[in-house]
């Protein structure tokens, strides 16, 4: 075989054998060099893979050899590719951002284990993405969610600990749920290849174990995506877990979610049995608007930068779920084009509050008093994305808002428009608290050291924001790639 | 527990056949029920018992927690080694019909070396697992 036709197994084999490095090496500083060059071969392999299924075609891989249905099929279409480009592009800017912050917030001896299972969880999501596997998926889950797991717990805060915990008891509910679904629609349909799962439900129709299979898959994966109300894990693992984790997992492991719940109500079950027969556009509609509200008045009141900015992931994330309520052209665009906004800004967001703790030890509103003048560059990268998530016009966040407004009008829905306003209006608070603080205060921290963080750290989240506004204004890259994806879902294909 | 002379003689007495046991399953696996995983926890298993009765610092002394904690990501590396030669072979990851010129021949093997991972890494975390909590509040 061609080294192009073992393209989709190297995606996962590369991050895979980085982790065995990094963790047989059990020397900081080699582990970051492994895990920097297994980062930056991701995007590049994403970008070939990409290359081949640009115009609608698939890859299919036979893992082991052994063809499908049978075997493992690794089966890679455009939505995919999409997701392992944006999860591998993440990955590759937040390591040499790692580094430094790394090495001020996670004791020496432990530094080569946090690469071992940064590199795992990597390989874990884009496992996901790649595979074409109903049982496969879950084992790739469960490898991103136990690293994840780990990462959450290196914290330095002692109660890391207890939101690790919290996690593993949520997200191993949410596994489970998971699979007692795939278990069900195995007994059903004898299969657990995607592709002919789509064509066997197909066929039997929307019987008791096919809708009894989908609500446990769609609260299992509603778990690992913090659907309000199943959110209550992810504020404080954002908030107590080192500044890195939070970054990669704000800007992936939310998204890869998502993926799966466009997977399988899209492509698996069809939009007729999904949409069509059960109230499900209604029910994610209600907590769609509950999470963009109520997480985002929660996150006003937040004095902790992290959980605030966390507390706003819960309200973002039901701006994508919103897209998916709708279910309409228009609507889903919105909702997939905010996936890969979401994971810009909120990256940005992350990296910049990290940039902040590692000069000054603290996320508390407070501390932060007046640093703008001290750290303008990260400051400014903070008010770049901050002005995204408000969905400020000339930024990411406006397209996303632009789209799923659009969405709702298709649907004669004038009330839904101002309901995305008035929760753009919450989020415009609290991000203008923060810039309130930060340059409208007397400064608080004056040592020498609350400067600029270095270059490696700097580069990165200015690439995310700058990102925000360029694919703000230049839209056709990202909602092309939206567009794209979603007439591969609505088309229903697998 | 030093001076229980019934339990020490026994428990030696015990050992080799354990370790044999543990290997019994492990190459047996292709004909009866076995494999990797459970020769892994057997073969632990006579560490934990030698360290059960002789002391955590005997137990270490036959094998390291430095080794144990090398065996964890050792047998993945044998694991998902044989995927990579297979993949430099001409064949998909972890296809082990093109390990040698004949693929029954090939399966064979491929499975072997696999199991012998799987021994690996589960032996070395269970050990592992047993020292972190045997350690516990000895400093």
């Amino acid at each position: 075989m061609t080294l192009e036709s073992q393209l989709p197994a190297l995606q996962i084999v590369l991050p895979l054998f980085g982790a065995l490095l990094c963790a047989l090496l059990r020397s900081g500083s080699l582990a970051w060099l492994v895990a920097l060059v297994v980062s930056l071969a991701m995007p590049v392999i994403s970008a070939l893979l990409l290359m081949q299924v640009q115009d609608g075609g698939f890859i299919s891989y036979e893992l082991g050899g052994w063809a499908p249905p049978w075997g493992i099929e690794y089966r890679i279409d455009v939505v995919g590719a999409y997701l392992v480009m944006l999860v591998s592009v993440i990955g590759a800017l937040i390591m040499p951002y790692a580094r430094a912050s790394v090495a001020k917030e996670i004791d020496a001896d432990k530094q080569a284990w946090f690469y071992t299972m940064y590199l795992l969880c990597l390989a874990g999501l884009l496992g996901i993405a790649i595979t074409g596997d109903a049982f496969n998926i879950f084992v790739f889950m469960e490898i991103s969610s136990l690293s994840t797991y780990v990462l959450i717990a290196l914290g330095k805060d002692r109660r890391a600990l207890l939101s690790a915990y919290q996690y593993l008891i949520m997200g191993t509910i949410g596994a489970t749920f998971y699979v007692i679904g795939v278990g069900l629609l195995y007994a059903a349909t004898g299969t657990l290849n995607l592709v002919e799962l789509t064509a066997r439900i197909a066929e039997i129709g929307p019987t008791r174990p096919v809708l009894a299979a989908l609500a446990f898959l769609v609260v299992g994966i509603s778990l690992k995506l913090a659907l309000f109300p199943l959110h209550v894990w992810l504020p404080n693992a954002y908030t107590y877990s080192p500044s890195v984790v939070s970054a990669f997992l704000a800007a992936t492991a939310t998204k890869v979610a998502v993926y799966l719940y466009l997977r399988f109500l899209f492509s698996v079950f069809g939009v007729t049995v999904v949409f069509e027969g059960l109230p499900v556009p209604e029910i994610m509609l209600v907590l769609s608007i509950a999470a963009m509200f109520g997480a985002s008045i929660v996150a006003v009141f937040q004095d902790d930068i992290k959980r605030m900015l966390a507390y706003s992931s819960v309200g973002q994330i039901g701006y994508i779920t919103l897209g998916i309520g709708l279910a309409n052209k228009m609507g889903l665009t919105g909702g997939v084009v905010h996936l890969i906004n979401h994971a810009m800004m909120k990256g940005a967001l992350f990296m910049a509050i990290g940039a902040v703790v590692y000069r000054i030890g603290s996320s508390k509103l407070d501390d932060l008093a007046g640093i703008g003048r001290k750290m303008p560059a990260t400051t400014i990268v903070f008010a770049l994305a901050g002005l995204s998530i408000i969905g400020t016009p000339g930024t990411v966040g406006f397209v996303s808002k632009w789209y799923l407004a659009l969405g709702a009008l298709d649907k004669g829905w004038w009330w839904l428009v101002f309901l995305l306003v008035a929760s753009s209006l919450i989020s415009m608070v609290y991000i203008g608290r923060v810039i309130e603080v930060v340059w409208f205060r007397p400064l608080r921290h004056t040592g020498p050291e609350v400067r600029d963080v270095p270059v490696s750290m700097l580069a990165p989240m200015a690439i995310l924001a700058a990102a925000t506004v360029y694919f703000g204004l230049d839209t056709s890259l990202t909602a092309g790639i939206a567009r794209r994806a979603v007439d591969i879902l609505l088309a229903g294909a697998p | 527990m030093k001076l229980d002379l019934i339990l020490r003689i026994t428990a030696k007495l015990m050992l080799p056949f354990m370790l044999m046991f543990a290997f019994y399953v492990q190459f047996h696996a292709d004909y009866g029920p076995g494999g990797g995983f459970q020769a892994g926890i057997i073969a632990a298993a006579m560490v934990i018992l030698y360290g059960i009765i002789f002391g955590l610092p005997a137990a270490q002394k036959v094998v390291p927690a430095r080794l144990a904690e090398f065996m964890v990501p050792l047998g993945v590396v044998i694991f998902a080694g044989v995927g990579a030669i297979a993949m430099l072979m001409g064949g998909e990851f972890l296809n082990y019909s093109v390990l040698l010129s004949d693929s029954v021949r090939g399966q064979l093997i491929g499975i072997l070396l696999v199991e012998i991972g799987v021994l690996v890494t589960v032996s070395g975390t269970m050990i592992a697992i047993f020292y972190t909590f045997a350690g516990r509040g000895r400093g």
